[in-house]
């Protein structure tokens, strides 16, 4: 039986007047990989934060690896975040580090387990940066540590904030629009990315886009380890789950197979194949 | 007309706790030493040319304006006393920290700012740090050591610049000067003139980062909370220098 890495049970989510969220309940089960799809302004954005407490749920129950969230004080919720990765939309690196300090930051600011407050007693500088080696290594930017995220282009900041996500190998991982505003080349670069942190370190995932062939990826292929590139894989389909937002509502929830049987007119506008 | 009241009642709520969490924060770990120290030294260091400017040409200013009203009873020999009266007391705290609010709350408003609208805040709090914590307290610390600094150089030079228009329009003689200077100032004036700009400091660092982290609507966004972030602090320093001088006019 899979663990439950994060479950809406009838979440509202309120600005003001606007309800971002509708009533929204799912749940992420241990292995499973989420496309959420939906057009801009449909709550995509806000489902991902407010899965980590970034935005507060008026109404309804959000659990984080079991653990309910609301209500909690934004310090009780600290260690909950330490295991979860962020890729946000705009990468959201911090100007004022290089790359190397980007990626290190969740390192040096993991803290004891116990929960005590204090950072970890002695961080292992050697191994620190031997895992921000490793975490740029992965997303193939090893040579770029000393430089700053303005000297990055896009799709360099994009990869760069994967590492700083995946830096303290988190078991669960959130990405915000990774290829959006990329050309084609790049967007395939980085699902590949996100493919291989699937399959080498066997973590769960939401993966926001409003492109269509990259949910196709994610289900249909795996990373070789031998060559490095994605090969077909059958078995990819059935941990992969795509979610549809539509103005906050959640419209459609299923494996590939039954979304591109679906006939609603809004969720057939983003299957397209080609 | 109870909605006209909303926001404003709303804001100095928010206000209120951001500035109870910063000054909590300052009896909580972690502590940013590194960044207390780069706040100092943006906000010292950077500013001291203004600072500096500032107290020079309002010593000069005052000097001649205060020889040229006293000459007419006689007694231009207490420039000195005059000028550094008014420098320590009032025009040092308040000009340099109206300087400082045009130069450091909009740079905090506009750097904060920034910061919130491309989620870099929201990456802080998802690596489990408080912005509070990292971003506002040392740069609450920094304005409330540095402001007195700086007031305490703008008030010298202010009183240099006073001399330098004593002795070379009224032709005072630079013992004349100085010794009235000194004697003129009592401990409550020095209290008074170090008082005001830390209490200014919190103006000035906690507008500022209420801006900046309350700022939505992108980067034109940054452009309103700056602004706003150096009006607002203006605004505090005058209404919080007339309530400071209150106190001690009627306790002296
Ligand atoms: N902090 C906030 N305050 C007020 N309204 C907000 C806030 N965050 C989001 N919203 C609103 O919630 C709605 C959903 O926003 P969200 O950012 O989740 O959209 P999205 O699906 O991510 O869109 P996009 O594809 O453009 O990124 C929008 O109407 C937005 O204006
Ligand atoms: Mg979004």
């Amino acid at each position: 039986m899979p663990e439950s890495m994060l479950r809406f049970e009838n979440v509202t989510v309120r600005f003001d007047q606007l309800e971002a969220l509708k009533d929204v309940s799912f749940e992420l089960k241990e292995g499973e990989t989420r496309i959420v799809m939906g057009a801009a302004g449909s709550g995509k954005t806000v489902l991902l934060k407010t899965a980590i407490g970034l935005d507060c749920a008026s109404s309804g129950k959000i659990s984080l690896f079991d653990q309910e969230i609301q209500g909690k004080a934004e310090r009780d919720l600290f260690d909950l975040r330490q295991r979860v990765g962020v890729l946000f939309q705009e990468g959201a690196l911090f100007d004022s580090m290089n790359v190397e300090r980007n990626v290190g930051y969740p390192l040096l600011t993991r803290r004891d387990v116990k929960g005590s407050g204090k950072k970890a007693a002695k961080v292992d500088m050697a191994a620190t940066h031997a895992r921000i080696q490793e975490a740029l290594d992965f997303v193939e930017l090893g040579q770029t540590l000393k430089l700053m995220p303005a000297e990055l282009s896009g799709g360099m900041r994009r990869r760069a904030a994967i590492a700083r996500a995946v830096a303290t190998k988190p078991p669960l991982l959130l990405y915000d629009s990774p290829t959006a505003g990329l050309d084609p080349i790049t967007a395939y670069t980085i699902m590949a990315l996100i493919i291989k942190e699937r399959d080498v370190d066997n973590t769960t995932a939401m993966v926001v886009t409003y492109r269509y062939q990259d949910g196709n990826l994610v289900a249909n292929f795996r990373y070789n380890p031998e060559d490095g590139q994605l090969v077909p894989d059958e078995k990819a389909a059935a941990k992969t789950i795509f979610m549809v937002l539509k103005e906050g509502r959640l419209i459609f929830e299923g494996v590939q197979e039954k979304l591109e049987s679906s006939t609603d007119e809004y969720v057939k506008k983003f299957v397209k194949r080609d | 007309m109870l909605d006209y009241f909303k926001g404003p009642v709303q804001g100095l709520q928010d206000f209120t706790t951001l500035a109870g969490q910063a000054i909590g924060n300052i009896w909580r770990r972690p502590h940013y030493w590194d960044d207390i120290l780069i706040q100092m030294d943006t906000i010292g260091v950077g500013s001291l040319t203004i600072a500096v400017f500032t107290g020079f040409f309002s010593g000069i200013v005052m000097a001649l304006q205060m020889g040229r009203a006293l000459g007419q009873y006689g007694q231009t020999e207490r420039t000195g006393e005059v000028v550094s009266i008014i420098l320590v007391r009032e025009l040092g705290p308040v000009l340099t920290a109206l300087m400082i609010a045009g130069r450091n709350s909009s740079g905090m408003a506009s750097e904060l700012g920034s910061m919130k609208v491309t989620e870099q805040i929201d990456a802080m709090r998802a690596l489990g740090i408080d912005p509070i914590q990292k971003l506002v307290t040392p740069r609450m610390i920094a304005t409330a050591i540095m402001l007195p600094c700086l007031t305490v150089i703008a008030d010298f030079i202010g009183m240099v610049g006073g001399y330098v228009v004593s002795a070379l329009v009224y032709h005072l003689r630079a013992h004349q000067y100085w010794t009235t200077t000194w004697q003129a100032l009592e401990w409550s004036d020095v209290v008074q003139g170090l008082l005001k700009p830390f209490i200014f400091s919190f103006a000035v660092s906690l507008v500022g980062c209420y801006y900046g982290l309350n700022t939505t609507g992108g980067t034109q966004g940054v452009g309103k909370a700056t602004t706003q972030a150096m009006v607002t602090a203006s605004m505090w320093i005058f209404v919080l220098t007339a309530i400071i001088t209150k106190i001690f006019v009627s306790s002296t």
